[in-house]
């Protein structure tokens, strides 16, 4: 039993300091909320050093089979507490630039990362599904917060509904697997699932239901109707919060589900994921060119993200699995940044997220012109920026498993892609700007925004790194 | 004696008419929030089946949770609902259109 409570340490530190940020908020009379803030940012870092401390040297499971400590949990765990981290401080800096700042925002927060280290956790159906309701109640509340806003309150509610039919859909799949294999451990499932013709198709039945689900957290087409409306209505700093860590809690649910629990379905599942992953790609690109608001344009950037995520699934290799992983981790950072620079450029009573609002930037600020002209090509997968790199290593692994034509449609889709993405950098460097109202940010909102903009540079120079930390974390 | 083919067609038609009621209904997001929890609950009977005839108590165990979570969820459901109500003084499904594109 106490070995159990180690394995789950950084999980029930979390929890507790939550609380405790709980408590804190409740007693605090502060309008700015700094103590609120620093205990759940303190709460963080712990939270972060205890995962990297206990990095398992090989996979540990616990609680009779439902919860597993591997590589892959704790890389993406850490991960998850670092953009938690500078997410909570960009967030700070719009709440109260924005006169919305509650202390619940960052309880919540802490809560939405639990369940999401729950989710890279999970090795039973049963402690998946907690996992997610944990993020997705969280997520839910977080939108409806700036509660006199219209917009917002009608994105909580589009999310809320189409968030709980996902899940009901990710339930009933779940009862459909565990009645054909009696179990609802993810190992005892894989190994005692029966492929025979007559069953399979009932397994498969249950599957598509569990991608669905799946298909929906991650918001691939054609699950995707939440995604544009819930990133423009939400305040932009939930908004910032849903399109990083939570997405890298999907991934991982992905890959436990998927290859932990139905890799004999694999055959079956490639060919659900490729529909779903060009219907995504098709669909995010080709729509992202029409928009005008910059929270919808990178709304539909993120589907089609999440279509260039499958492509490394569908490899159905280690190392395709790794190239995903590193999609994701590297698509993290590089929303990070973009929804970084909205609310920088926001400032009471104006929300800078129009494109036009970003005309003429580098008279403005030449500084962050540059930066986010360093997301945006890294966004379009323009070397030799991070996303280029994680678009080369899931094609790559793609070809290297036979799937040329798709790779060829994955590449015809990103060019079409580059367009929207060059756009804004047009607007930026060759428009003229509307006023010249200088950038109104604290100088560490400057500071972390720049590192982040540099580190994509940075990580794009060097990717071996982090790509060799993701093959590790899946070698296992 | 019922057998589980039949406590599945019923669970799979509740499931059903729940999905339905989600995408025909254009009246009431009260009546969207009902559909959710009864589409829940059409999982609930599907691991109840299961679990009865299987023999293996897991299943029950996992409709305590969904109904706990489902709790959670209908209390945020609602609350979101109060917000809408009072910012477009409407609960009617049409209402959630401003936003396009």
């Amino acid at each position: 039993m106490n070995a159990d409570l180690i394995v789950a340490l950084p999980e029930i530190t979390l929890l507790s300091l939550a609380c405790l940020v709980l408590i804190v908020e409740a007693f605090s009379k502060d309008p700015l909320h700094l103590l609120t803030y620093w205990t759940a940012q303190a709460s963080l870092i712990v939270v972060l050093a205890l995962t990297v401390f206990y990095f398992p040297e090989n996979a540990q499971i616990a609680f009779h089979g439902s919860f597993i400590s591997d590589a892959m949990s704790t890389v993406l765990k850490a991960f998850m507490c670092g953009i938690s981290f500078v997410v909570f401080l960009y967030s700070h800096e719009y709440l109260k630039e924005h006169k919305c700042l509650r202390g619940e925002y960052f309880v919540l927060g802490l809560f939405a990362v639990l369940g999401m280290m729950i989710m890279a956790s999970a090795y039973s159906l049963l402690s998946v599904y907690l996992g997610l309701e944990l993020l997705s109640l969280s997520l839910y509340a977080m939108v409806a917060m700036k509660r006199d806003s219209s917009s917002a309150s009608e994105a909580a509610m589009k999310y809320f509904v189409l968030g709980a039919l996902a899940s009901g859909m990710l339930l009933y799949g779940i009862s459909m697997i565990y009645g054909l294999t009696g179990s609802l451990q993810l190992l005892t499932i894989a190994d005692t699932i029966n492929v025979d013709a007559a069953n399979r198709m009932y397994l498969v039945y249950g599957m598509i239901f569990m991608i669905i689900g799946i298909a929906f957290k991650l918001g691939a087409a054609p699950f995707h109707m939440w995604v544009p409306d819930v990133y423009q209505g939400a305040p932009t700093s939930v908004t910032l919060f849903i399109s990083t860590a939570p997405k890298l809690a999907a991934f991982a649910m992905a890959m436990r589900v998927l290859v932990d629990g139905l890799l004999p379905l694999i055959s079956d599942w490639q060919s659900i994921l490729t529909i779903l992953a060009v219907l995504s790609m098709a669909v995010g690109n080709i729509i992202a060119i029409a928009q005008t608001n910059i929270k919808r344009m990178l709304a539909y950037s993120t589907i089609a993200h999440v279509g260039y995520l499958f492509l490394g699934l569908i490899a159905g290799t280690a190392s395709g699995f790794s190239g995903s992983m590193f999609y994701i981790i590297s698509y993290a950072l590089m929303s990070m940044g973009a929804f970084g620079m909205v609310i920088l450029l926001g400032r009471h009573g104006f929300e800078a997220d129009m494109l036009d609002d970003f005309k003429g930037l580098s008279d403005r600020s030449p500084w962050f012109a540059f930066v986010m002209l360093c997301l945006m090509f890294s966004m379009a997968g323009v070397p030799p920026f991070l996303g280029f790199w994680s678009k080369w290593f899931v094609l790559k692994e793609l070809v290297a498993s036979g799937f040329v034509e798709l790779a060829g449609i994955a590449v015809v889709f990103s060019i079409i892609g580059v367009y929207y993405y060059l756009r804004i950098i047009k607007l930026m460097y060759f428009d003229k700007p509307d006023s010249m109202t200088a950038l109104k940010s604290s100088k560490q909102m400057r500071l972390v925004l720049s590192v982040n903009g540099i580190l994509i540079l940075l990580l794009g120079l060097a990717p071996n790194m982090l790509m060799s930390l993701c093959l590790a974390a899946l070698s296992g | 004696m019922i057998t589980l083919p039949e406590v599945l067609s019923l669970a799979a038609l509740l499931f059903c008419i729940s999905v339905a009621g989600i995408f025909l209904n254009r009246k009431n997001v009260i009546i969207l929030l009902m559909c959710i929890e009864l589409m829940l609950l059409s999982v609930n009977m599907n691991f109840i089946a299961f679990s009865h005839f299987l023999g293996d108590i897991h299943g029950q165990i996992f409709v305590f949770f969904i109904l706990t979570v489902a709790a959670a969820e209908s209390a945020i459901g609602l609350a979101i609902l109060v917000v809408m109500f009072r910012n477009k003084d409407t609960i009617n499904v049409d209402a959630l259109d401003s936003m396009k594109g």
